[in-house]
């Protein structure tokens, strides 16, 4: 086992003047981060890794929990303060060079240990590096897979049409995923609302796939178990042609060219009729609900 | 890379109650939507019963497994049974043995997001499924 | 508790499955509706899941066979308050109970299998009421 670390704690403050002078010199930024933070995470780390070192040499182990854990709050605190990825992971590569020199002194009479320690002492330090960026990666993609799923709820509107008929216009492309969540926000909006009938509108989508047919099916099938009608409207001519070339079945699904068609015969289903009245002066509306 | 394991004995119609409500917590302790406790749960249901039909009784071992950002659960059915001697047709759709509606391999499959089955005949049959959030 | 209630409701019978079901409790209930049905000659079952959590193949299987064991009998089978998130699993498992009639509540349920029992007599004739 190498020895480094006992070179590292005995000259631990020249160590690091050595490093915050490194930062300074790489990374270190001025306006993101003041000296006395700075300072004080430099030599919380060096203590922390001297420790770890003193128990083993393999990072991944129980002995270097403490120094991993004190790299994700920095790589977490460096990227709210607007520090690139490369920037916090010069916050440990900077280290190496005091490192360096100060084991270059300590074994100067020895060249082969010389090149053992600081061959050991550098392999560490480049893996902490790596788990620094791991993390500061980690924590980049936890909030572009949230940003997603908010994205996801945004375009997805489930609108109400009539007491006990729903609506969910589709816009834009339908994969797996926005299917996935299409359907499950349509299905709890039928319990929430207490709906008979659902309509899924299609106008705003380009194309239809075997792939999208089929979890369009799903979601039909998944609402009738409920006790739910779903309509499909808004095919294009298209897209009518697409799904019969594709060999796509549609039995069992109530299909209407327009949403207009498919609201009127969800009416129709729940006896209730729009009826022509005299043009009110004061209200535009045409039309009235009258229980048929 | 593994955090937790455990193994349940799945011997009687109750323990597959048991193995479902164990499954359950540890879907809740992951944070996993309603419908993919949902799916996974059901996943077990219909591989615990498969266990305790086809392979007389075994055991689910359940772990928390996590592959860099993800968490997931991993399951293990085990059994000592009969074997199967065609897991290709035991995995078609509609392939029943026992009188079923044949959905219990091939569903379960469509239900979890990993997917492994050895068996050998005389000797019994594993089944490794997993679930990530 | 190793028996599912069942209650009679006029010429219904109604049945909430409220717990995690074991397989024996589900082949207990199957033959328990059986003879209810031919003993008080009901026209219509109403089955309640909506505090069921799960619903795998093996249960799946089971409100088949209730909803075609009652038509042989006479009898019409709802299905009521099926949750979205067992839906949507029964639909992936590859299960859509297709013979089975369906309604989001118990309230729903009942006025379908009443226009069921009343209507039947003209029920083939599509175009039977006048608007």
């Amino acid at each position: 086992m190498s020895v480094f670390h006992q070179v590292v704690k005995a000259n631990e403050s020249a160590i690091l003047v050595g490093w915050l002078k490194q930062m300074s010199a790489s990374t270190r930024r001025g306006d993101l981060i003041n000296d006395v933070d700075l300072k004080e995470q430099a030599s919380e780390f060096l203590k922390l890794f001297t420790e770890a070192c003193q128990k083993s040499s393999d990072v991944q182990s129980e002995a270097f929990a403490s120094t991993q854990e004190f790299l994700a709050e920095i790589a977490k605190s460096r990227l709210e303060q607007g520090f690139s990825t490369s920037e916090t992971a010069m916050f440990v590569l900077s280290l190496k060079q005091p490192i360096f020199s100060a084991i270059r002194d300590a074994f100067k009479a020895n060249p082969s240990e010389l090149v053992s320690e600081i061959w050991a002492s550098g392999d560490l330090l480049d893996q902490l590096a790596m788990l620094t960026i791991d993390s500061a990666i980690t924590i980049r993609e936890l909030t572009i897979s949230r940003q997603q799923e908010e994205m996801l709820e945004l375009s997805t509107p489930v609108v109400k049409l009539w007491d006990g008929i729903l609506a969910l216009p589709l816009i834009g492309t339908l994969d797996s995923a926005r299917t996935q969540v299409v359907m499950e926000s349509l299905l709890s909006a039928i319990v929430e609302t207490n709906s008979q009938i659902a309509i899924i509108d299609i106008t705003g989508v380009p194309t239809v796939d075997t792939l999208v047919a089929q979890h369009l099916i799903k979601t039909i099938t998944a609402a009738r178990l409920m006790g739910a009608d779903c309509y499909l409207s808004g095919i294009r001519p298209a897209i009518a042609q697409t799904i019969v070339h594709l060999g796509i079945e549609l039995i069992d699904v109530q299909t209407k060219a327009k949403l207009s068609d498919a609201f009127a015969l969800a009416l129709q289903r729940l006896g209730k009729a729009v009826v022509t009245t005299k043009p009110s002066a004061t209200s535009p509306a045409q039309g009235r609900n009258r229980v048929a | 890379m593994a955090l937790k394991a455990e193994t349940h004995p799945i011997a009687t119609s109750n323990d597959v109650v048991r193995v479902r409500q164990i499954v359950r917590a540890a879907t809740i302790q992951l944070k996993f939507s309603l419908v993919e406790q949902t799916k996974f749960v059901t996943a077990t249901s219909e591989l615990a019963r498969n266990t305790l039909e086809h392979g007389g009784g075994g055991w689910m071992t359940l772990e928390m497994v996590k592959n860099g950002l993800r968490e997931g659960i991993k399951l293990t059915f085990r059994d000592n049974g009969p074997g199967i001697a065609d897991i290709e047709l035991a995995l078609s759709e509609g392939y029943t043995s026992a009188g079923g509606m044949g959905l219990g391999l091939s569903g379960s499959k469509r239900l979890v997001n990993e997917f492994e089955i050895t068996s050998e005949l005389g000797q019994g049959t594993t089944v490794i499924v997993t679930r990530w959030k | 508790m190793d028996r599912i209630p069942i209650l009679k409701f006029g010429d219904c019978l109604l049945i909430t499955i409220q717990v995690d079901m074991h397989d024996q409790l589900a082949l207990t209930l199957q033959e328990d509706l059986t003879a209810q049905i031919a003993k008080h000659a009901s026209r219509g079952v109403l089955i309640d899941i909506s505090s069921l959590e799960i619903v795998d193949s093996f249960i799946g299987r089971m409100l088949a066979n209730i909803a075609a064991m009652s038509r042989i009998l006479d009898a019409q089978t709802v299905l009521t308050g099926m949750q979205p998130a067992v839906a949507i699993t029964l639909v992936e498992l590859g299960m859509s109970l297709p013979g089975i009639k369906t309604a989001l509540n118990v309230e729903r349920g009942m006025d379908l299998l009443q226009e069921f029992i009343y209507r039947e007599p003209e029920s083939e004739d599509l175009h039977g009421s006048e608007g």
